[in-house]
């Protein structure tokens, strides 16, 4: 899909970000998490190491997540693209976010976009995961703040309270 | 002891008021900052851990187009001076190296550009000659005579050495019945926030005005000398504070970071933004944390009581001297822990090497001493044939003697130590892991239960900064939080905070006290945070102060506030202000609650009604309250005594379960308990958070966390896939139990907690390990404790048998 713009080195692709759709010029070597964060402006997606291992970075593309530092914007062309600021809606936080504030899985805030989007991928197949299985899905998403129990505890009770939407 | 009022938001779990943008992701980290005109910038490296700069040659850099500025050390020396220190050595440091670089990872030159991208493209055409010269790997090369210093200008490596002495430790030694010692190594590791280090620094060239928007801390306090490094006026310098994501000590200066931002935006007269990668982070922060080496006695009689210790350490600092030797003023707090211990000595040797600095991770020192201290313990234990909770109980101070003053002149506040200790080991079941050890060791499993007793110091006093200088440059005594309290025209409330969210719960606390001082919903409160050319005096989040010092400010404001709200409702209702009573938001006469005005009346009077205020009074309904330290006192001029200087101490027992494979090395939780006193308890969700992320820390020093350097001075950890942070795989749910002994010095009784876990767990960790391998012969030594030392100290105590 990504076609070249003539006698420069961008692409333009487009892509769907929550529910919106862009049609944007980017470099080949620009990754997924610098577009959406300097070019589309969404800055609640994190960079934590850039090298692919804290989950700071973590969205969903196609319902799959992935370390959007760790992907180039072009690989996602033609994609839907699923950000920390796309699970609220009209200011009303998701059943996740409420359960993370109501359990206070969160101290500084950095990982917490990454988890929220970990955590929502696991209920789409797991609607009612033990607390092990939750801390598998997690276990590639660093936390320094909270030592992760309270995240589990999070996710657990967003689970019960079928916070799959 | 007070007595315990009945409180309604004080103690009260309620929600985060800092939560509901951070979970939106729409808080304002430093990288999510953008000025119109804003450029990228990045950092080339050295490559070498000590080498001269023959040449550098940066013209193919700046001839890249989008590159804006290029400067090398010392074309950034004409546009800022060295980087603020703490220590009084002459240890100059700039920000971008100028004749010859001390660590691997240091700053060589610095691009702005358009974006980041070509920032990093520029900085791969910057040419550099190298002269490599001899590394100065570790202590014993720092301290070999005749061998290469990391500053020719000390004459030595050894940049500060001294002894302290607290009481008649000789007659103490000579007195003992035994003398339990350990040769002790504490590793090199560091608070790693998730988020790193950043500024924005934006410099008006004709109004040579500059503002920096920094995840920093101290920015009141750092403005001045970063002003004076920047050479700009101080009253046209201001640092904005933006949320942080983390910083557990890491961020107070960030020296290096707001330098480099500001030096290219003078050099490019456009706003610049310098962002750490995880790589600079990791290899030329401010902020490693204490890499120190022990040899430590306790002097014991038969029975078990402990008469005196003697500490002896010395300590890498790496290759600058930044913040003096505050992390070893800071456990001199609690030197001798929880218990009674009549005379104590510390020799301290601060090293210069070819690493990183230092600066302090949460514990600041304290968690190191803490480990030193419980290590000893447990030997004693060992060595006379006792349990160890039995010695502890021998030795811990008692509650009738608070306040206690320590051998060191510091005094602790109350406490109940036992209790502490008898709820940990009632949650933990002490005696049944005991049998169920003794069982599975029969199976050849190794199971160890760890215990570890500790204080954590809270609401630091600035003496700590300098008084192991016989003649300190800068002694300063301030130690203050201030804020701003406004009730607006309809009645509700706006605190301004002169220091930032740093993943802690100012807004929270903020927003409980005034509910608890004036009865309103602390849901409605909103929080501001200053810059630092409005801001109040504030020291910022550190040393487990801000909660205990937010509230000193805010109930000091609130005071302020309610004389003026009783004198106008006096007035109004035409009643005497000792008559009148505030409750629920509304003043009213004592036991005529109808003749009441709502704070909105009150306050809508005192913005637009001057006629009906009493005449003396002003319009409007602020206050402003800063807040001291609640209790310094100086030291001594030969140091024999440093004062009151970290009184508020809180207490903490640990008692962690593992079982380890000894063919893997690897350790697993069977259960953790951690039973603290942190004096009155605030938000307790918020202290259980404090509890159990500290604790995931210090099980990361205890077996995961190190910074590995070779013998030239590379860092062989520089990645987070090298440098292993504990994930919900590796640290275990924390059973957390309470116990309330308020302070008698702060408001409500409260002490500060953010350390606390941290402080403990390493001790208590190592301690469990050294429980289960103690049949086989091993002693614990070392941390962290990661599979390949269990694998080999098994493997060395089966040989020696
Ligand atoms: S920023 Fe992408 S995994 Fe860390
Ligand atoms: S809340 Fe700070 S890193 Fe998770």
């Amino acid at each position: 899909m990504a076609r070249r713009a003539r006698g420069t080195n961008v692409r333009e692709i487009e892509m769907k970000v929550n529910g919106i759709a862009y049609h944007e010029t980017v470099e080949p070597r620009r990754l997924l998490v610098d577009f959406l964060r300097d070019q589309l402006g969404l800055t609640g997606t994190h960079i934590g190491c850039e090298h692919g291992v804290c989950g700071a970075c973590t969205v969903l593309v196609d319902g799959q997540s992935v370390r959007a530092c760790l992907m180039l914007a072009v690989q996602a062309d033609g994609a839907e693209v699923t950000t920390v600021e796309g699970l609220a809606r009209d200011g009303k936080l998701h059943p996740l976010q409420e359960a993370f504030w109501e359990h206070h899985a969160l101290q500084c805030g950095f990982c917490t976009p990454g988890m929220l989007l970990t955590a929502y991928e696991l209920l789409q197949t797991n609607r009612k995961p033990e607390p092990d299985a939750i801390r598998d899905a997690i276990a590639g998403n660093l936390c320094r703040c909270t030592g992760y129990q309270n995240i589990v505890t999070a996710i657990q009770a967003a689970a019960q309270a079928g916070g799959r939407a | 002891m007070a007595d315990t009022p009945r409180r309604k938001w004080v103690g009260k779990s309620i929600r985060r008021l800092e939560d509901p943008k951070l979970l939106a992701g729409e808080a304002r980290y430093i990288d999510d900052v953008h000025e119109s005109g804003m450029l990228h910038a990045a950092v080339l490296r050295s490559p070498y851990a000590h080498a001269r700069i023959k040449r550098i040659d940066t013209s193919r850099a700046k001839a890249l187009p989008g590159v804006v500025a290029v400067v090398t050390g010392k074309e950034a020396a004409v546009l800022a001076g060295p980087v603020p220190a703490f220590c009084a050595e002459p240890v100059v440091q700039h920000a971008i190296a100028i004749e010859k670089v001390r660590f691997a990872g240091e700053a060589v030159a610095a691009v702005a550009a358009v974006d980041r991208y070509v920032a990093e493209d520029a900085i791969d055409l910057i040419e550099v000659e190298w002269e490599p010269l001899a590394v100065v790997s570790d202590v014993e090369s720092a301290l070999r005579p005749g061998g290469p210093l990391v500053h020719e200008n000390l004459g030595t490596n050894l940049v500060f050495g001294r002894t302290l002495t607290f009481g008649d430790v000789k007659g103490d030694f000579a007195r003992a019945d035994r003398v339990v010692r350990r040769r002790l190594r504490w590793p090199r590791v560091a608070a790693v926030p998730l988020e790193t280090a950043g500024a924005v620094a934006k410099y008006e060239r004709t109004s040579r005005r500059m503002t920096v928007w920094a995840n920093t801390n101290m920015y009141h306090y750092s403005a001045m000398p970063f002003a004076g490094t920047l050479k700009v006026d101080p009253n046209k310098f201001s640092i904005v504070p933006v949320a942080v994501g983390g910083s557990f000590g890491s961020k107070h200066l960030l020296s290096k970071v707001i330098t480099i931002a500001g030096i290219l935006s003078k050099a490019s007269g456009r706003p610049v933004k310098f962002m750490e990668d995880r790589i600079d982070n990791l290899a030329a922060s401010d902020s490693h944390a204490s890499d120190r080496s022990y040899g430590a006695e306790l002097a014991v009689t038969a029975d078990g009581r402990f008469l005196s210790l003697r500490i002896d350490v010395v300590d890498d600092y790496g290759a600058y001297f930044q913040f003096g030797q505050t992390s070893h003023g800071n456990y001199l707090s609690q030197v001798t822990g929880p218990y009674t211990i009549g005379s104590v000595e510390i020799t301290l040797k601060a090293v210069l090497t070819n690493k990183c600095q230092q600066m302090v991770y949460r514990g600041a020192g304290s968690e190191v001493n803490n480990w030193v201290l419980e290590a000893l313990v447990d030997t004693a234990a060992r060595q006379l044939g006792m349990s160890p909770v039995d010695v502890r109980r021998k030795n811990l101070i008692r509650p009738e003697q608070f306040p206690y003053k320590i051998p060191t002149g510091n005094y602790y506040d109350s406490g109940n130590y036992a209790g502490v200790l008898d709820l940990a080991l009632r949650m933990v079941d002490l005696d049944r892991w005991r049998q169920e050890q003794a069982r599975l060791r029969a199976a050849g499993r190794y199971i160890g239960i760890g215990l570890a007793t500790c204080q954590q110091r809270s609401v630091y006093s600035a003496t700590e900064f300098w008084f192991w200088y016989e003649k300190p440059g800068f002694p300063v005594t301030a130690t203050p939080e201030g804020v701003t309290v406004r009730i607006g025209q309809s009645g509700q409330f706006t605190v301004s905070l002169n220091s930032p969210f740093w993943g802690n719960s100012p807004e929270t606390v903020v927003a409980q006290v005034l509910a608890e001082e004036f009865g309103i919903d602390p849901s409605t409160v909103s929080v501001l945070y200053e810059d630092s050319l409005r801001a109040l005096p504030a020291a910022g989040p550190g040393g487990s102060r801000l909660t205990v010092m937010l509230a000193g400010a805010v109930t000091g404001a609130s005071r302020k506030l309610k004389d003026k709200i009783f004198r106008i409702a006096a007035h109004l209702l035409e009643a005497s202000p000792q008559d009148l009573v505030l409750a629920d938001g509304k003043v009213s006469v004592a036991g005529v609650p109808q003749r009441g005005l709502t704070l909105a009346d009150i306050a809508a009077n005192a913005h637009f009604f001057k006629m009906s205020l009493p005449a003396e009074l002003e319009t409007g309904l602020d206050a402003s309250h800063t807040y001291d330290h609640p209790f310094t006192t100086p030291p001594s001029a030969d140091r024999s005594d440093l004062g009151a200087f970290y009184p508020i101490v809180a207490h903490a027992a640990h008692v962690p379960v593992v079982e380890i494979d000894i063919d893997t090395g690897l350790v697993k939780f069977l259960d953790y308990v951690a039973v603290h006193d942190c004096g009155t308890m605030m938000n307790p969700a918020a202290l259980d958070g404090q509890i159990a992320g500290g604790i995931a820390q210090g099980i990361g020093t205890a077996l995961y966390e190190e910074f590995v350097y070779d013998s030239e001075g590379q860092l062989r950890t520089a990645s987070l896939l090298d440098y292993l942070l504990p994930t919900a795989a590796e640290v275990p749910s924390i059973r957390i139990g309470h116990q309330e002994t308020p302070s008698p010095y702060t408001p409500y009784g409260l002490k500060g907690s953010g350390e606390g876990g941290r402080m403990v767990a390493p001790a208590a960790v190592a301690n469990a390990v050294q429980d289960a391998l103690a049949p086989l012969g091993v002693e614990v030594s070392e941390l962290p404790i990661t599979p390949d030392r269990i694998v080999r100290w098994v493997r060395e105590a089966q040989a020696r048998r």
